[in-house]
């Protein structure tokens, strides 16, 4: 067909002309700004607007920052090499950098335990947080709460090891006879458990060192950003299994279960976390037996942990509502017990949807932890509005303070909630 | 041969207590009843014992004896020789002030964020999404005190202000901004203002009257009548005739700079604790609004959009026709359920020194008083009854806006 027209016309182009590149308003920087920036005349405004708003706050902000003073000892020591200038005096920061992290009654020679602990968290914490990990390295795991106890408070090391002991024992009796039923285990555990430590409890007593390889660090001397980070591991770590526990008493059948699950959840979730450590620490001791000293870190993890637990709770909750009722009408068919089918099918998938909404949970949580600057502990606030404002050489610092706080807690908190997105993409196995 | 497994015919065994699952719920009722039981009862006798010990009893006569210490902010007569209750009821009151004016600020903050983020103006989109992230990501004690320490130290002193010559000039002729807070004129009321107040309350019925005549004329003819002139006359006019009939009976009384000079006189003084406090807690929460209202635009499908402009709507319209009663049914549970936790979250107030309910009845008084136990269970009822009158405005609302099937 191409040489019908062969002899008729003089030309025939028989290839497509190249596409000509668009003009230079559509394409390039300048179409995505035009695209994005300047579409209206609203639009137009608001740009230039938000470019006032930050280069406002840029030039407040940069100056100070590249102006600032990082090693005087004191904040008129600072004002001196600043001399009218504007800059933030940073060295409140490189001064008290070791308050800030671990309190200021922590013995200083002993400051590498909290930091290796700090450490070994990671290491820890890998396992649990990705799935491809081998599943073994959750040995790491499960040892790691004894080895920070021990890094962290010190004193004898058996007893992280008498309290490693009887989890194992209580591990040990439960698999032993989970198989006849659940309920038989879980008791058997608990007692075999119990009385491993009653035991090693006394043999410590009787056989501890008077002079420990790591000296004992009692729980007051701890502070600064070493207690937000124990308070907040440990609540969590403590609230998940105790939620999740909640969550089973609120969907329960038996109405006295049911009950008190309900009204324990909205007590708690009620009443703001102040009044809590209210709670820890005026009130509780009423409660205790007379002669009782409970030290007062314990009974704020309590409360984090029983205040963190109830939220917990709700988010479990609304995983076992979205499961499908054909799942449990499905573990009924197959005719396994209460406790198989919650631990083999529901609560396997119910924990796969609710875990965005735990670390949710965690990252407030975390937040929250701050409050404990309130009821005079010394955690990082505590720590900047007590001993550090305090003190004759930093008095009148408040910028630099606050915002290595803000930045800290900013770094850890979106790192969390980043996760938490990543783990969601993971974790959607694509019904859709 | 049958396979069914009827119940065995005949006695009762107690292995059937464990075993039965038709009883077996019961048992452990009662194991958990007797646990119950028994863990109130070693409190109980716990809390008891100390007392006695202490020589202490659980009794709220101490709320009837003199406070004896003064407050910064109350809404009601108070001086440090009323009763402890009136100080408690001080402290509601400053509560829900700081409470009500955060959710309504909140709002604010949170809607622009929350519609702003969607605008598809690069720039606007990202400074919204750093202010979100950055407020989530800190705790809102941080940002209390940081808003506190930036008015104590950024505002001027009172001094400034003083004067025949002051160094500075109120605004507008009228605010005076200090380390002490902001001075703002007080409304006086004088003979007849009562009937400006009447006058403004009906105008505000006869406009939600004329909304529905409008709406009703829409629907039975078609008719679109014009709204927005209408309000704003409705809004404004009859308010001003009154005022200016009744001979201006509303006054204001403005901070005085000049007939003192230590302090400004006059006025009404927002003490910058409540400043600091009501401006963290609608920012913090604010950006949570933001991710809420974000989510529930998103949630109302494109489909919804575009079936709408398929039908001949305009732009403004498809918002407040099919987008916003979708979005607004996604929005306002999670919106609900932050009022509350920005209403919990006020009892922070006691970090920088303002004077709600937890700084004046869990605060103060419970240290003079030594009145933990009681103290703390006023202010645990106290947050108690908000919440749960919260959630029951949040279930009315869920059910009437449940979608009708069927």
């Amino acid at each position: 067909m191409s040489d019908t027209h062969a002899q008729s016309v003089a030309f025939v182009r028989d290839t497509a002309i190249p596409a000509a590149p668009p003009p230079a308003r559509q394409r390039g920087a300048i179409r995505w700004m035009r695209e994005n920036l300047f579409s209206t005349w609203v639009n137009a405004l608001l740009t230039i607007a938000a470019l006032v708003a930050i280069f406002f706050i840029l030039r407040g902000i940069l100056p100070w920052l590249f102006n600032g003073v990082w090693t005087t000892p004191s904040l008129t020591a600072c004002r001196e090499v600043l001399q009218g200038k504007v800059g933030g005096c940073f060295s409140v920061l490189t001064e008290r950098w070791n308050q800030l992290l671990f309190g200021f009654e922590y013995p200083r020679d002993q400051y590498w335990r909290p930091a290796t602990a700090f450490v070994l968290l990671f290491a820890a914490a890998a396992p649990v947080m990705f799935f491809n990990l081998p599943r073994r390295l959750l040995i790491i795991t499960a040892l790691y709460p004894f080895v920070a106890y021990y890094l962290i408070w010190g004193g004898t090391v058996l007893t992280p090891i008498v309290a490693l002991l009887g989890f194992v024992a209580g591990y040990l009796a439960y698999a032993g006879l989970v198989r006849s039923s659940f309920a038989t285990g879980f008791f058997a555990g608990i007692a075999a458990a119990a009385l491993t430590w009653w035991i090693g409890g006394m043999i410590v007593s009787a056989i501890a060192p008077a002079r420990p390889w790591l000296v004992h660090v009692p729980s007051r001397e701890l502070g600064g950003f070493m207690l937000n980070m124990i308070l907040g591991v440990t609540c969590l770590c403590l609230s998940i299994p105790l939620g999740v526990l909640l969550a089973l008493g609120r969907q329960s059948r038996m109405p006295l279960i049911k009950g008190m699950s309900v009204v324990f959840i909205e007590f708690i979730r009620g009443v703001p976390l102040i009044t809590l450590l209210f709670v820890a620490n005026v009130v509780l001791a009423y409660f205790l037996p007379p002669g009782t000293s409970f030290d007062l870190i314990l009974r704020v993890i309590i409360m984090i942990t029983i205040f963190a637990a109830a939220y917990i709770a709700e988010v479990v909750r609304g995983g076992l509502a979205a499961l499908p009722k054909g799942q449990y009408e499905a573990g009924d068919s197959l005719g396994l017990d209460y406790a198989q089918a919650m631990r083999l099918i529901i609560l396997p998938q119910a924990l796969k949807i609710s875990i965005p909404g735990i670390v949710n949970i965690a990252v407030g949580l975390f937040k929250d932890t701050t409050l404990v600057s309130v009821i005079s502990m010394f955690d990082l606030i505590g720590m900047i509005r007590g001993p550090i404002l305090a003190a004759s050489e930093w008095k009148g610092i408040y910028w630099e303070l606050f915002g290595f706080a803000a930045l800290l807690f900013f770094v850890v908190c979106y790192g969390i909630s980043q996760y938490s997105q990543w783990l969601e993409r993971q974790l959607s196995t694509g019904h859709r | 041969m049958t396979t069914m497994t009827d119940p065995e015919k005949g006695g009762f065994h107690v292995s059937q207590l464990l075993s039965d699952t038709r009883y077996r719920a019961y048992t452990f009722q009662a194991i958990a009843l007797i646990a119950l039981i028994v863990a109130f009862a070693y409190l109980g006798a716990n809390l008891v014992s100390n007392l006695r010990a202490a020589g202490l009893d659980i009794s709220f006569k101490f709320l009837g004896s003199e406070a004896g210490y003064g407050v910064e902010q109350a809404l009601i007569p108070y001086t440090s020789q009323s009763s402890n209750w009136q100080a408690a009821k001080v402290g509601i009151l400053n509560t829900l002030l700081v409470a009500v004016l955060g959710c309504a600020m909140a709002t604010v903050f949170g809607v622009i964020a929350g519609v702003l983020r969607l605008s598809n103006n690069w720039i606007v989109s990202r400074i919204m999404a750093a202010y979100v992230e950055a407020f989530r990501n800190v705790p809102v004690l941080i940002w209390i005190l940081i808003i506190y320490a930036a008015v104590t130290n950024a505002f001027p002193v009172a001094r400034d202000y003083l004067g025949e010559d002051p160094e500075r000039n109120m605004m507008f002729g009228v605010m005076a901004f200090t380390n002490r807070g902001v001075y703002v004129p007080m409304p006086v009321w004088n003979a007849g203002a009562a009937v400006v107040l009447a006058v403004f309350v009906l105008s505000l019925i006869a406009i939600a009257l004329y909304r529905r005549h409008v709406t009703k004329t829409l629907f039975s003819s078609g008719r679109i009548l014009p709204t927005f002139w209408p309000t704003l006359a409705l809004l404004i006019v009859p308010t001003v005739l009154a005022y200016f009939i009744m001979g201006r009976p509303i006054g204001f009384d403005a901070p005085d700079t000049l007939s003192n000079r230590f302090n400004i006189q006059g006025g009404v003084q927002i003490s910058a604790s409540f400043i600091a406090l009501w401006f963290a807690l609608s920012i913090y929460t604010g950006a949570f609004i933001a991710e809420n209202v974000r989510a529930g635009i998103q949630a109302v499908s494109s489909g919804q959009t575009e079936a709408a402009a398929a039908l001949g709507l305009r732009p403004r319209r498809i918002m407040k026709l099919v987008v916003l009663p979708q979005a607004l049914r996604v929005i306002i549970p999670p919106l609900i359920s932050q009022y509350l936790n920005l209403t919990k979250n006020s009892s922070l107030a006691i970090a920088v020194g303002y004077s709600d309910i937890t700084a004046t009845l869990g605060g103060i008084t419970l240290n003079k008083t030594g009145r933990a136990i009681e103290c703390v269970l006023l202010i645990m009822l106290f947050y108690l009854a908000i919440s749960l009158a919260i959630s029951v405005v949040m279930n009315i609302y869920n059910n009437s806006v449940k979608l009708k099937e069927r």
